[in-house]
């Protein structure tokens, strides 16, 4: 299994990668960390003319808190977002569910950018950029663009970002929520999930849900945003009935494609499981009770 | 459009195993065969090809990566090690006595990459838990061992004091 031939580009700045983006248009494709596109290209399921390799752009590396939101540069490591401080300090889900991708060698080249990018639905970090309404910002040579992540993913391995763009970077708001879950069921540690879920909940001083933000992973063709779950949980106490019934609401629209790994039944029960296991830890968080 | 020729080769130059080399390689040539077919090391095993089975595990830079998951050109200016790095003077690093001791290997085909990946552990120089070195063998295959002298090994290898590289 090798690859087809390519010309190879390396740009140091984003202007440059912009620019060899427009010229080589559909037939260019960026490369990050590789980890998900290089076996695609060893298999020959792509034989793009051109690769550009992102990898020598310093500004699209590193975390950084701006004006209450926390910035992610595409090429920042897994690796670098699961042992960073800052990451552990604002967003723990994000330091919870890091391990979960791959392995500690795929997660030494592999980038937050390329995750997100690569658009596989039962990815961690789409799950968590999700949940935590985060915006992605997107450049070419004619600017920047920010777009919200509920618009950002179109189906499976598809996402807004067109062939002559770059994902630059991942924006999290900061905001107040103290409770989080991320759960996920694989068969073996590091394979991409069966079922995943992530969720960001905060509660109001009498400890009733205030706003929560629940998405499920491996059920559908992009990550699932349950809104109708969201839109009941608000205002209501978490009891035994209230997150039956939002299990329930989360599953709704789930359709998971059927596979060797794991039937449809069995991916929506595993679904259901976490989604309950999720929301009892998020609430228990927010409360500030030990999990 | 650009006027390269897709066959064109490219300067490659990197620290392996301390040694300064320089080559030429077409650019979609794989770490993992630069390695072996032109470095002549053929220590580092290659097995799938995308990135599940960890035999061809190399340290670049210092952290434990899939090489059949990069290209030669990616490596240019980069520091490699390899399995053939490992025992110096003719001595055994500590942890290939760890696995002879422990026998964390049968057939050795997974060995070499088990063996990087362990390094970058041990060069970290915190002792991992059981827990933190199944999880880290969980990028390697092995298909003889069972995995449970392995972990002996590893243990063993990490809590060995200042058994760091180049101690031996
Ligand atoms: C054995 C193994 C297990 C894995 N398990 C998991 C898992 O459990 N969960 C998981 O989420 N992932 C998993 N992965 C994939 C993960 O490791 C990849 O790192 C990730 O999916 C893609 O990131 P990358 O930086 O490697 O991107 P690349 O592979 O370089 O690129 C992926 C795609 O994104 C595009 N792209 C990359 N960066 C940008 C950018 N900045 N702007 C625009 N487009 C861009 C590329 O053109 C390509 O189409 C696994 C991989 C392996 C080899
Ligand atoms: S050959 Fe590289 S991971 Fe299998
Ligand atoms: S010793 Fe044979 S595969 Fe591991």
């Amino acid at each position: 299994m090798k690859p087809a031939t390519f010309t190879y580009c390396s740009p140091s700045t984003i202007e440059e990668a912009v620019k060899l983006l427009e010229e080589y248009g559909d037939t260019g494709k960026i490369i990050a960390g590789g980890q998900s596109f290089i076996p695609i290209l060893n298999m020959r399921m792509s034989e793009p003319e051109c690769l550009i390799d992102i990898n020598q752009i310093n500004e699209l590396n590193g975390v950084r808190v701006e004006e209450g939101v926390l910035k992610i540069g595409a090429l920042t490591k897994q690796r670098e977002l699961e042992q960073s401080d800052a990451i552990k300090i604002h967003v723990p889900i994000l330091s919870e569910a890091t391990p979960y991708i791959g392995h500690v060698q795929t997660r030494n080249r592999g980038t937050v950018g390329g995750s997100v990018a690569h658009a596989d639905p039962s990815a961690e970090l789409p799950l968590c950029f999700l949940a935590l309404d985060a915006e992605i910002v997107i450049q070419s040579i004619d600017g920047t663009r920010k777009i919200s992540i509920n618009d950002f993913f179109i189906t499976y391995l598809t996402t807004e970002v067109m062939p002559e763009e770059i994902l630059t970077e991942i924006h999290v708001p900061l905001s107040e929520h103290t409770g989080y879950a991320f759960e996920e069921f694989s068969r073996r540690h590091g394979d991409f999930a069966l079922a995943a879920v992530a969720c960001i909940l905060s509660v109001d001083e009498i400890g009733k849900v205030d706003k929560v933000r629940l998405v499920l992973g491996g059920v559908d063709a992009i990550p699932l945003l349950a809104e109708e779950a969201m839109e009941y949980l608000a205002g209501k106490s978490i009891t035994e009935e209230t997150i039956e019934r939002a299990v329930e609401l989360a599953v709704k629209d789930a359709d998971p494609d059927e596979d060797l790994h794991a039937s449809k039944e069995y991916r929506v029960h595993m679904a259901k499981v976490l989604t309950r296991k999720a929301l009892i830890k998020a609430y228990n968080r927010a409360l500030g009770k030990e999990v | 459009m650009s006027n390269l020729s897709i066959e064109q080769k490219m300067n490659v130059s990197l620290s392996i195993n301390g040694r300064e080399v320089e080559a030429e390689a077409e650019p979609r040539k794989l770490l993992s065969d630069f390695i072996r077919e032109d470095l002549g090391l053929t220590g580092t095993h290659v097995g799938c090809e995308h990135g599940v089975c960890g035999s061809c595990t190399v340290l670049y830079n210092g952290a434990a990566v899939r090489s059949c998951l990069m290209f030669a050109v990616q490596a240019n200016g980069s520091d490699i090690q390899t399995i053939e790095g490992l025992a110096k003077n003719g001595e055994q690093h500590v942890l290939q006595q760890s696995f002879t001791e422990c026998h964390g290997l049968q057939c050795g085909f997974c060995t070499p990459g088990i063996l990087m990946s362990s390094l970058e552990m041990l060069n970290s120089g915190e002792e991992p838990t059981k827990q933190e070195i199944k999880e880290m063998l969980s990028g390697h295959l092995c298909r003889c061992t069972g995995y449970t002298g392995i972990i002996a090994a590893i243990e063993r290898a990490c809590g060995i004091k200042k058994c760091k590289e180049g101690d031996n």
